[in-house]
């Protein structure tokens, strides 16, 4: 099978997994306690205006017209409007979710910049001090909680020593660097650790591979049989590893962006939940799950391009 | 007379350190002449290929090599790792046991067999791409130019064997080391790569140190044999010599145990029990507690390679010279 035959039949599985998400999306949606009406109205509403409101949204229609209204606003690019901020949800999809998606994108690179070098000297030095110390600093990292993490680094290098902001996402792109800095670090810490131990272990277990002892046989050099020959090949089952993380670390963004006061799309969820805003939820739930699944797609195309027997 | 091109002289090769340290290979002492094929021979767990790893310093890490390997007037034991790296793959070569493991999977071969040119030829691009298919050629593999950028996984067995053989040929070695290469291998395919490494062999004028457990691959293809236990040489020779009068009672044993087709049929002999783990392995002659010859002097004191040309170190050498070579007729079944 040729690369161009596996882009296509990973592209069609997409729509399955499109089609799935949007029935558990609307039907979760519809499984939270409490209904928009009251939230709108507050506790004291009179029966006829919550009525009215449900006929406004179209709530009072039987479930399966409301899901084919839903399929057909989605594919419109109609997501609704919020019932709080009476604005589209389009629209504030696209404010608050770059935000989210810069700050994981943030995360990622720095737990691989992280986790890569480190997992090569613990490999490398496998059992002596260098090895026990990066381990060491890891599971300390790995054993806290986000939020815990993140109140740490905000006392100390935001509060204390002024490095960096306290909260926000400030103006142009660069002050959004700087301000997502300590949430990112924050966000990266448990999935770097991860990754570490991850591609240590394959490294490990690549390093003793016969091809490595044949790569060393050719009279290759070190540089080349380590990225060539060893990387490559440990680096396979740690990308696949990291592809399902991201969405991991899309779920940890949530509890970051409050830490953190970041306006970002984790804690647009939060507060949509709480306000019983029905199409924000489905709107973001839908967007994430899409997001989620672009990322996966893009794994596995990078997979692919590293082993060649996953399209062959 | 002829001048070895290698010659190896009390080969130890240590794992680990101090009290701890375990010896897999002792005072291993051999020659290898131009253009000859020396079989190396032993039980799993001998010493057979850490000797030949450390013919060229592979051991994994914590392994540790002693003695001399002299090549060409230099000692590869003390070679630098420029120097080394010069060898590696230039003048010696060296092929494994298992080709699914021993090529790396996710490479082309094209990529794998122009990192050898790349490493030891001044050859540019092109005269890289166009050696690639002559080597792909040499070795038997039909329509070379497409099958360059194919991958390990789709070639079968015996022609991932044949790629191994092509990437050690790259660069044309004068000795080719070959860690039991057709171990893997189906019997049909096992003499198509023992007769292709003999034919390059001569082609070449390489030299091959052979390692197997399968004396019938000996006999069909090696000029000299060295038998090993327990990280010793035992005794080497010439082969037919061997063959027609073996002087240890291990390489007797060990011919005893081949199934021999076209004579009258007789009991199979085997060696009874395992060979020794090298944290425990026995005083005296190593082979003392597995053999029928021993006496007491096998029990105390380790006996030292003796002879010229045909040597053995065996206490009852004359025992067993009496006991008659179990082998009833030249094996050639290659």
């Amino acid at each position: 099978m040729s690369m161009t035959a596996f882009l296509g039949r990973r592209l069609l599985q997409l729509v399955p997994t499109l089609i799935f998400i949007l029935i558990v999306v609307f039907v979760l949606v519809r499984l939270l306690p409490g209904d928009p009406a009251s939230a709108v109205l507050g506790d004291r509403a009179l029966d006829a205006d919550v009525e009215r409101i449900n006929r406004e949204l179209g709530l009072d229609r039987s479930l399966p017209v409301q899901f084919v209204a839903f399929v057909k606003q989605v594919f419109t690019g109609n997501l609704g409007n919020s019932i709080s901020m009476k604005i589209p949800v389009t629209q504030l999809i696209a404010d608050r979710l770059p935000i989210t998606m810069l700050l994981t994108f943030m995360a990622a690179v720095i737990a691989v910049v992280m986790a890569v070098p480190l997992a090569f000297v613990a490999a490398l030095r496998r059992d002596r001090l260098e090895d026990s110390a990066i381990r060491g600093a890891f599971q300390v990292g790995l054993s806290m909680p986000v939020f815990y993490v993140g109140l740490i680094l905000l006392t100390v290098f935001g509060a204390k020593l002024r490095w960096f902001p306290v909260g926000g996402y400030g103006d142009g792109f660069l002050d959004h660097l700087y301000h997502l800095f300590l949430p990112a670090v924050t966000l990266a810490l448990s999935l770097s650790a991860i990754l570490m131990r991850n591609l240590r272990s394959a490294i490990i277990g690549v390093v003793d591979a016969e091809y490595v002892t044949f790569a060393r046989a050719k009279g290759l050099r070190a540089n080349l049989i380590l990225f060539r020959h060893i990387l490559r090949n440990a680096l396979i089952s740690t990308l696949a590893l990291f592809g399902l993380s991201i969405g991991t670390l899309l779920g940890g963004a949530v509890i970051t962006e409050t830490v953190f006061a970041v306006p970002g799309a984790g804690r647009l969820m939060v507060d949509s939940i709480y306000g019983r805003d029905y199409p924000v939820v489905q709107g973001l739930t839908i967007a994430l799950a899409v997001l989620v699944s672009v990322t996966f797609l893009l794994t596995d195309i990078l997979q692919a391009w590293l082993d060649p027997r996953v399209t062959k | 007379m002829t001048e070895p091109i290698l010659s190896v002289r009390n080969l130890t090769a240590t794992f680990g350190q101090g009290a701890s340290a375990l010896r897999a290979v002792n005072e291993v002492s051999f020659d290898v002449m131009p253009g000859e094929v020396l079989g190396l021979v032993g039980e799993s767990g001998s010493g057979k290929s850490v000797t030949l790893r450390s013919l060229l310093r592979l051991l994994p890490v914590g392994g540790h090599v002693g003695g001399s390997v002299s090549w060409h007037g230099k000692d590869i034991v003390r070679m630098t790792d420029a120097e080394l790296r010069a060898v590696r793959g230039g003048q010696i070569s060296m092929i494994f046991q298992e080709p699914m493991t021993a090529l790396n999977p996710v490479l082309p071969v094209r990529v794998q067999i122009e990192e050898n040119l790349r490493a030891h030829t001044q050859l540019d691009r092109k005269g890289r791409n166009a050696r690639a298919k002559e080597l792909m050629d040499l070795v038997g593999i039909p329509d070379s130019a497409r099958r360059l950028d194919e991958f390990p996984h789709q070639f079968s067995g015996g022609m991932r064997q044949r790629v191994m053989i092509a990437i050690a040929l790259a660069s044309d070695p004068k000795l080719l080391l070959a860690d039991e290469p057709t171990t893997a291998l189906d019997v049909t395919i096992q003499d198509q790569i023992l007769n292709l490494i003999l034919d390059l062999r001569d082609e070449l004028a390489m030299s091959v140190v052979l390692v197997t457990h399968d004396l019938g691959v000996v006999a069909a293809t090696c000029d000299r044999m060295a038998v090993m236990y327990a990280g010793r040489i035992v005794e080497e020779g010439d082969v037919t010599q061997v063959f027609a009068q073996p002087r240890h009672a291990y390489t007797r044993g060990l011919l005893g145990s081949i199934p021999q087709a076209g004579t009258e049929r007789s009991m199979l002999l085997s060696i009874d029990g395992t060979p020794p783990g090298l944290a425990a392995i026995p005083q005296g002659c190593a082979f003392n507690p597995r053999c029928d010859f021993a006496t007491d002097i096998c029990r105390r004191t380790r006996p030292h390679l003796t002879g010229d040309g045909h040597r053995a170190a065996c206490h009852n050498s004359d025992a067993v010279i009496a006991a008659g070579s179990p082998v009833k007729k030249a094996l050639s079944h290659v």
